[in-house]
């Protein structure tokens, strides 16, 4: 492991700034549960590492009739831990629970997971399914990109040289609606996406129709993918097997797996309706009002 | 037929001596050896599975400030053709050496090519990147069937095939280092006996051991030529001879210091850090300490071979087999010695096979150098055979216990590779577990909405005896210190040392037993082939009738009579002279006043240990949308012999079966076609977690060894042998799908589902 230098700034004038000076040599630090293994394993070797989590606005976790701010450095304990997350944004709170162990997940923030870019991020599809939307700052000022546009390849983003990711902001969750995540790993536990999928549903008063549906999936392309057709599809459809079966159909025709040491692509793109299927029932059962069960490794 | 009742000490539960030190964290284990003004090194590992080596220039390496010291193959002595005698049989020094630091070529993908040794790790690492080197790529083989065929890239110039049994050798070089085959009876008779006949091929992964400790050595070479080593070793005494041998240094120049070990399954017998530290500390003039990571771990050491495996059986109308043949390749990695020939004998040894015949091929490819793991190539063969059987159980819609009660291998039984089975506990395995709660009990239903399925399997594996040596010495309390030269690795201590207590009537806490370094105890073999509770068990007994006999005379030296006056009570612990008796711990105060030090002796010669079979019953779902496989009960029942300290019997059943269901459902290296392995981590290469496992039953058979003084057989190795058949044949029960691949993934068992539909 080479050298580094190590700032934590209590401003985020102070980061960017830093960041300005160190350019692309310049990595932040949440919590560096991928960041420090990189460095170790020689993956990345940046001359400066900046930690955001003294800033005030990166920490910032408010829930109110407008929505959800997530601050980029909030760790995932406490946002299943947080009760409006866990009943309004319940696919986000699925995906933190499933983010490492329990160390883990008291050091790595969602902001982090989604900064790192990995294909097989598990929070990035339900930050896409949920709507949300980066709010970014930089030497230029802030700009906002939602989520669904955030990464351009593995490990590569929008973020330009200097920019960081402040929170992300999500619409407020609308009546007679319910959201999910699930992966496929071939272990129950400490196990990376072979298949991730998001979803996120409204149903009618009656709830049997869809009034409207987003889709998204990980691990079956370069970039975490919003299945937009896929969800869109499902509007003003009944709320039954086959408009679900045709949603899954639709969503595996935007997939486009590899073949590694995690699975075929022929199995991925199986596993992709699959999934699709199971979370799709599953948020219609949150959007019923319904208590999803989530097995260990289901 | 439990034995509890018969002893004292043996068959109860105290807590293991080593307890504390492990629970707190203050077991020292190989890298936690730190000596004043240690080195850290780094290791430059092929990029390619296969290439010559055209330069390798290291002077940028060693201008790099804080270097200490960079060594390369040239740093070894060259042993020519040199076959040493390594303690449990010939080794080809050329390739011993070649695969601690590559020559002419590098042959798998993570070969070690040169070490530096600097101030700091950091230093070191930098430094390796400043090694030039320059390949020239060869083509890769991978697959055992693709390196047998005459027209592959032969890997090792000077292999040539030798034919077990009849003692030829080929003239050519080739990839196939040896080919057994046993033969019995009259094969075509007995298939012409039999009402059904199946015949099928088989495909396992490479596999790895999957300690949770990398391996880590420290060495120090003296100015006067003396060498000492610390490390995580299996065997202690071997590491010494192997480092004899490779750096050309006496054997008594060398002390070997073991630490505690954090796993080895058999993978941590062979050298790989040892010579190349203390290589390192000779040219630098400073300890050196060298830990692997995980990736060298994986890339570079273990691993188990991975076969293709041809297996037909024939049953009679009467459920009896009369016939049964297999084809066995194993790929030996990089240099021959796989684990074939153990494999071989195995695979038919459960059962009274009247005809048969085994032929085992070793082949090399480019693959790290296979080492044993836990009943070496017996799990790949059971695989194959109780998958056989159970196929055939099915279609003469035979229980799979009743056939194999019927068909097990007993007293007398000959097994195809000729030797005559003693007193052994097959049979009784699979009528204990005939007679459990959990095959008395139907399926469960399914947990997550899939499919649920049984299967049985049996698994045979020898145990060894080889030699061991122990002391052990009366303190002024009466506590007796126990030194031995096994290294502990499942609880080992604790079982010697209460073989010891039982010899002597003290208690388990009575003992203090050490693993000692090579100086300090006699020649010790190494820790495997489930030998150690038996043979140092064995050293330990002798030991502890040495000191009952010394007691004898310092007890005739105190009463002033004849020894011959003199008895030693176990019951009592005491000694009882005419009209007189004094306990063991009143004794032991005075012996240093009459007549001296009291040092008992013991040792054990290739003492013949029986051999262990186990029968097992697992429970699976399987998600038919998925092809995930749900491990939702395990019984194993299992001959393990006097169950010395049951709580570690227990252990050593469970993990073994926990291994065998990670072989089972997702352990593989999954190679690119250029032979690297992609998923050299923990992350990706999937040993289970305790999520994936349920609690595992077991059911402890006592059958007592004849060759030990209490009974007792290896019992670690075998119950590893049949998890992969047993869950295979659970799954078939399940989905109807027979695996024939292994690991039985999801996206390999999906495959078969969607292909069955």
């Amino acid at each position: 492991m080479r050298d580094f230098e190590y700032e934590a700034p209590i401003t985020l004038a102070a980061a960017i700034e830093l960041a300005g000076k160190h350019n692309s040599s310049a990595r932040m630090l949440a919590g560096g549960t991928d960041l420090i293994d990189q460095v170790r394993v020689g993956r990345l070797a940046p001359d400066m590492l900046i930690d955001v989590k003294k800033i005030a606005e990166l920490n910032v976790l408010e829930h109110s009739s407008f929505g959800l701010r997530l601050g980029a450095a909030v760790p995932c304990y406490q946002v299943y831990g947080h009760c409006g997350i866990v009943s309004d944004y319940a696919a986000l709170a699925d995906s933190c629970r499933i983010i490492g162990g329990v160390q883990i997940q008291s050091r790595a923030s969602v902001g982090g997971n989604l900064c790192n870019s990995g294909p097989a991020a598990d929070s990035i599809p339900s930050l896409i399914a949920l709507e949300a939307v980066a709010l970014i700052a930089g030497p230029k000022g802030r700009r906002e990109v939602a989520v669904e546009d955030f990464c351009t390849g593995p490990g590569k983003n929008v973020l330009a040289a200097g920019e960081l990711l402040v929170e992300l902001k999500f619409p407020a969750r609308v009546a007679n609606s319910g959201s999910h995540y699930r992966r496929f790993i071939p272990r129950n536990e400490m196990d990376i996406a072979v298949v991730g999928v998001g979803a996120s549903v409204v149903l009618n008063d009656a709830k049997d129709k869809f009034v409207s549906a987003r889709i998204s999936l990980g691990a079956v392309a370069p970039t975490p993918l919003f299945a937009k057709a896929a969800g869109d599809g499902l509007a003003g459809q009944p709320v039954n097997d086959d408009s679900i079966a045709k949603a899954a159909a639709a969503a595996k025709v935007i997939a486009k797996p590899i073949t590694d040491m995690r699975g075929t692509a022929e199995f991925r793109m199986h596993i992709t309706g699959v999934l699709v299927e199971r979370a799709l029932k599953a948020a219609v059962a949150r959007a019923k009002g319904e208590h999803v069960d989530c097995k260990v490794g289901h | 037929m439990a034995t509890a009742n018969k002893y004292k000490v043996i068959g109860t539960r105290p807590v293991r001596h080593d307890g504390v030190d492990k629970v707190t964290g203050r077991a020292r284990y190989g890298a936690d050896t730190k000596i004043q003004g240690m080195l850290y090194s780094a290791m430059l590992r092929s990029p390619h599975a296969h290439a010559k080596i055209k330069r390798l220039d290291t002077s940028k390496a060693e201008k790099l400030p804080g270097v200490r010291a960079v060594v390369t193959a040239k740093d070894l002595p060259d042993p020519g053709t040199r076959i040493a005698q390594l303690g449990e049989g010939a080794v080809c020094m050329a390739h011993l050496t070649r695969n601690v630091l590559a020559r002419e070529k590098v042959l798998y993908k993570g070969h070690a090519i040169a070490a530096v040794a600097a101030d700091n790790i950091h230093i070191a690492e930098e430094a390796v990147k400043l090694i030039e080197i320059e390949y020239e790529p060869l083509p890769v083989l991978l697959d055992v069937r693709e390196a047998m065929k005459p027209s592959a890239i032969v890997l090792n110039d000077d292999v040539r095939c030798e034919e077990v049994g009849a003692g030829t050798t080929g003239s050519t070089p080739t990839n196939v280092a040896k080919h057994f085959h046993f033969e019995k009876g009259n094969v075509a008779d007995g298939f012409a006996k039999a009402k059904v006949v199946v015949e099928r091929e088989f495909v396992t992964g490479t596999v790895h051991q999957g300690y949770i400790e990398p391996h880590a050595a420290t060495a120090t070479w003296n100015p006067d030529g003396r060498v000492t080593i610390w490390c995580c070793t299996q065997g202690s005494f071997t590491v010494r001879q192997q480092c004899s041998e490779l750096l050309g240094v006496p054997l008594g120049h060398i002390k070997v210091v073991p630490t505690e070990i954090g796993g080895g399954f058999g993978g941590k017998i062979s050298v790989y850090l040892e010579p190349v530290a203390a290589a390192l500390s000779k040219k630098s003039g400073k300890p050196v300490k060298l830990v692997m990571d995980r990736a060298a771990v994986l890339e570079a050491t273990g691993p188990t071979p991975a076969s293709y495996m041809k297996v037909k059986i024939g049953v009679d109308g009467d459920g009896k087999i009369t016939a049964g043949t297999a084809y066995m390749a194993f790929d030996a990695g990089a240099f021959p010695g796989s684990p074939i020939g153990m494999a071989a004998m195995c695979a038919f040894a459960c059962y009274d096979v009247p005809n048969g015949s085994v032929d085992g091929y070793d082949v090399c490819v480019n693959k790290p150098r296979t080492n044993a793991y836990r009943a070496p190539g017996a799990t790949n063969g059971a695989f194959a055979v109780e998958s056989v059987i159970d196929e055939i159980c099915e279609k003469l819609k035979l229980d799979p216990l009743e056939f194999r009660a019927k068909n097990a291998a007993k007293e007398g039984t000959r097994r195809v590779d000729g030797p005559v089975f003693p007193r052994i506990g097959m049979w009784e395995t699979v009528d204990y577990l005939k007679k459990s709660e959990h095959y008395s009990t139907p399926l469960p239903k399914p947990k997550f909405g899939g499919k649920v399925g049984r299967g049985v399997a049996s698994g045979f594996w020898f145990n060894c005896g080889l030699k061991s040596a122990a002391f052990a010495t009366v303190n002024t309390d009466g506590s007796v210190s126990l030194s031995l030269g096994t290294t502990d690795i499942g609880g080992s201590r604790a079982s010697i040392a209460m073989q010891l207590a039982e010899t002597l009537g003290l208690t388990a806490t009575d003992i203090n037993p050490n693993v000692v370094d090579t100086d300090a105890v006699g020649y010790n073999d190494v820790t495997g082939g489930s030998r150690v509770t038996f043979a140092t068990g064995i050293a330990a007994y002798e030991a502890g009738e040495d000191i009952k006999r010394q007691m004898v005379q310092r007890a005739a030296v105190l009463w002033d009579v004849d020894p011959s006056q003199v008895s030693y009570d176990v019951a009592t612990a005491s000694l009882i002279g005419p009209g007189k008796n004094i306990t063991f711990k009143a004794l032991a105060e005075q012996v240093n006043h009459c007549g001296g030090p009291v040092i008992g002796r013991g040792f054990s010669s290739e003492a013949n240990q029986g051999g262990s079979f186990g029968t097992h019953c697992v429970d699976v779902e399987v998600d038919p949308d998925t092809g995930k496989t749900q491990i939702l009960r395990y019984t194993i029942s299992q001959d393990v012999g006097t169950a010395v300290h049951p709580s570690y019997v227990e252990g050593q059943l469970q993990g073994g079966v926990v291994q065998g269901i990670g072989w089972a459902l997702n352990e593989e290296y999954w190679y690119d076609d250029k032979g690297v392995m992609r998923n050299a981590s923990y992350l990706d290469y999937r040993i289970p977690t305790i999520y994936d496992v349920p609690m595992i039953d077991t059911i402890l058979v006592e059958v007592p060894d004849p060759e030990h003084p209490f009974g007792v057989r290896g019992v670690g190795e075998v119950p590893i042998v049949p998890p992969p058949a047993a869950v295979a044949n659970a799954i078939a029960n399940a989905v109807g799908v027979r695996m024939e691949k292994l690991p039985m993934s999801p996206p390999n068992l999906l495959k078969e589902i969607l292909a069955g539909k």
